[in-house]
């Protein structure tokens, strides 16, 4: 079964555990800076939000790397950066709309998620449960559940 | 290792900034942050000095867990001579700055000197710089966070800053850290501002690496938060309520000091409650609470980020402070509410989003109020010195109208700035300022929780819950339950509670997780990152040693056993009501067997051979 990254901003705490777990399976270093996963602050209006690569199926960062150092990994969905062949060029962060394909100045590489070959370490850390590893093709049943509940019989 | 080994030297008098390495055997015996910060202090300042001359230092510190995935690892303290009390100041702080100190490849920045003209330090990795700040001199905490994030254009730069209270000589000022996190106690923030310092602005990007054995450290810490997630209070009382989940229940237990300590119930505190702030208002629906919010790398999450009703007299006109920002929590809205008399939670989270904005202590404000309010209604204290303000026991008008002033130095502000202790005696009656080392009392009425009266009365830094809170025995049942009402075995509890706390500070962690964790929990954290032997027994010892440093530096600043005292009223006027009515603190029942205990003489000074034991 293929499984995706849910994330549910309603229960992030703005902890940033997420953060430290990415950067440490990728880098190993407590790192937020170095983190594919991005939590952000809405001060004024109270809200957190994490937010990462969702592994597009067309993926805009695959297609316009020149060297084919983005490929697609058949067992997780994920699209996966291959360090040795990557040249830093950094169109693929310019190419993706979602700013998730982000450049490292250390290794001269790019970073994205590659869901840690299909064990999240954000998703293991998360202790809101506001990031978690589900089946690919009911990201929503939570949801569904939800609102099946209030639609029974009284 | 889990230290970075570096310290960061700031002579500001020089305009200098110089990396030194860490003194490693000092951290072995202190393990880091408030202990090793004293020990520094300590070697660094004669005791005697004026806290508000150059020869102060004032020391940023982080633990060895600071950044990292240990549960609620993002703490850091402020560790200086207080201007308050004269004794040795450590005020804590969570929120995000300490864990960027450490990322940015320092376990501590060390301040000394005066600068000329006002300054920033802005700090990124390894390169440090002193920025002139003329232009946010007289600039709130908001105003001058903002500022800072706009010139860098960079919005991951955390910013510690003083605001106008510091700048204005409140002797009570913090350092406020991402715009309301507050290193809040003992007048830190009124020391950086005699140096001169407006800020620290720090963007780290090294990480925190250098541990010890990683897959030890990874366990540990998966299963400290294991425990935390399953802990009622810290897996539901404190991200529900955060510490508001207290009100209620130390109303109840007779122990809430209310208007000036006079009573130990307080009828309004339904109004202010943890579950108050869940309740929607009229006017608009939602509740006074938005979210609760974490610190840094903390799987708790008590912080209250909360909104004020727009249509409260407060804020009506003012859309400045109509966005959610940080919340009451129990602390403020005791010392802002049932020490005041004052049930309104508006009003209440008003003048508490003024404590962060313009950088002041919210308990010592309150409790100055309240001192402020008995004067008043006593006729020593006139509406002529209050520029026509009625300060009565539950105004709310002058609450907010006393925040605005005393934020930012004016008016009657300027006097309630100096604090409980001053003010009453300038106003001739020194008997009613609720203070012990001139230092106001937080939230805990002695005379229905006995063992917090000892709490207070030998904590090092003046009154103050932080150091020995004997109210998760007394009241909470943990790790076991005890009479509040008792003494008998009160003295052992204090200062156990008094070395652990010292130990879990010095470590990095926040104090709240021992609700949960005993020191077994936290020893295999520390010692799966750090180099040396830890375990609960020697962290226990770390913890006394870090006790007895910091007793020392007191005694060599001029206090003596005769500071380790209560104001009358706790003494000798019985609590009127509840579980405790009849009694009064029992302070003299207990000292003498808590100094024997600690190892110092009957006048409370630490022996040469328990300092040869502790191998201070």
């Amino acid at each position: 079964m293929l499984k995706s990254l849910q994330i549910e901003p309603e229960k992030c705490t703005g902890c940033l555990q997420c953060e430290m777990a990415c950067s440490y399976e990728n880098e190993g270093v407590f790192n937020p800076s170095k983190s594919r996963i991005k939590v952000f602050t809405f001060h004024d209006e109270g809200r957190f939000s994490p937010y990462t690569c969702t592994q597009c199926t067309e993926a805009w960062c695959l297609h316009a790397c020149p060297v084919e150092a983005i490929v697609y990994n058949a067992e997780t969905g994920s699209k996966d950066i291959v360090d040795d062949v990557c040249v830093g060029c950094k169109v693929c962060t310019i190419a993706c709309p979602f700013g998730t394909v982000n450049y490292n100045h250390d290794s001269g590489k790019v970073i994205k998620c590659d869901l840690c070959g299909g064990n999240p370490a954000c998703a293991s850390a998360c202790p809101t449960d506001a990031i978690t590893y589900v089946d690919s093709e009911h990201t929503g049943l939570d949801r569904m559940r939800l609102h099946a509940e209030q639609n029974l019989p009284q | 290792m889990a230290w970075t080994q570096n310290v960061l030297r700031v002579n500001l008098s020089q305009g200098t900034c110089i990396k030194e390495p860490l003194n490693m055997v000092w951290a072995k015996q202190y393990l880091g942050q408030r202990g090793l910060a004293t020990k520094y202090l300590s070697e660094e300042i004669d005791p005697k000095i004026d806290a508000l001359s150059p020869e102060n230092v004032l020391i940023m510190a982080t633990g060895p867990l600071t950044g990292t995935m240990a549960s609620t690892g993002g703490r850091y303290s402020i560790i200086t001579k207080s201007p308050l009390t004269g004794a040795v100041a450590c005020s804590n702080s969570g929120g995000f700055i300490g864990a960027e100190i450490k990322n940015a490849g320092w376990d501590m920045i060390i301040f000394e000197g005066r600068a000329a003209t006002p300054v920033y330090l802005y700090l990124e990795n390894d390169s440090a710089e002193l920025i002139p700040a003329d232009d946010l001199w007289g600039r709130s905490v908001w105003d001058t966070d903002e500022e800072l994030h706009r010139k860098y254009q960079d919005p991951l730069l955390r910013v510690a800053t003083i605001g106008r209270a510091a700048e204005q000589g409140c002797l009570y000022a913090g350092v406020i850290n991402d715009l309301h996190r507050a290193a809040g106690r003992s007048g830190v923030g009124t020391v950086m501002a005699s140096k001169n310092l407006k800020a620290v602005a720090v963007r780290g990007t090294k990480g925190v690496g250098n541990i010890k054995n990683p897959i030890a450290f990874m366990k540990a810490t998966v299963d400290g938060k294991k425990v935390l997630a399953d802990n009622a209070v810290t897996g539901e009382g404190l991200p529900k309520y955060g510490t508001q989940v207290l009100m209620n229940v130390v109303n109840e237990v007779g122990a809430m000091p209310t208007r000036n300590m006079q009573e130990v119930h307080f009828e309004g505190a339904d109004n202010i409650s943890g579950e108050a702030m869940h309740e929607p208002r009229a006017s608009d629906g939602k509740p006074n609470l938005t979210t609760n919010a974490a610190c840094f790398g903390c799987t708790i999450a008590c912080g209250r980020i909360s909104t004020i009703d727009q249509g409260h007299y407060s804020i009506q006109n003012k859309p400045e402070y109509w966005g959610a920002s940080g919340g009451l929590e129990y602390e403020s809205a005791w010392a802002l509410g049932s020490d005041c008399g004052i049930d309104d939670i508006d009003a209440l989270t008003y003048a508490n989003f003024l404590c962060n904005e313009d950088g002041m202590d919210p308990i010592s404000f309150g409790s100055t109020l309240a001192a402020a309010m008995e004067l008043y209604e006593m006729g020593m204290i006139t509406p002529e010195q209050t520029g026509g303000v009625e300060l009565k026991f539950g105004s709310a008008e002058a609450l907010t109208k006393m925040a605005e002033l005393t934020a930012k130095g004016e008016g009657f502000g300027k006097e309630l700035g100096l604090g409980s202790k001053r003010l009453c005696e300038k106003y001739g009656h020194p008997e009613l300022s609720m203070t012990v080392k001139s230092q106001e009392f937080p939230a805990y009425d002695p005379r229905g929780i006995q063992g917090m009266g000892l709490a207070y009365a030998t904590s090092n830094r003046g009154a103050c819950h932080l150091r020995g809170y004997t109210v998760s025995s007394e009241v909470l049942g943990i790790p076991e339950k005890t009479d509040p009402l008792a003494t008998d075995g009160k003295p052992a509890l204090v200062m156990a509670f008094q070395d652990a706390t010292a130990a879990v500070d010095s470590a990095g962690l926040c104090v709240f997780t021992t609700f949960a964790w005993t020191l077994e929990d936290i020893a295999p954290q520390i010692a799966a990152a750090c180099d040396g032997e830890w375990t609960a027994e020697s962290l226990v010892e770390t913890g006394e040693r870090i006790w007895n440093l910091e007793r020392k530096f007191n005694m060599d600043a001029g206090l003596t056993g005769k500071d380790d005292k209560l104001p009358k009223r706790l003494l000798k006027d019985a609590a009127k009501t509840g579980p405790a009515k009849g009694r009064v603190n029992d302070l003299a029942k207990m000292l003498p067997e808590y100094y024997s205990l600690r190892g110092w003489t009957p006048d409370g000074v630490p022996t040469q051979e328990t300092l040869d034991r502790l191998a201070i």
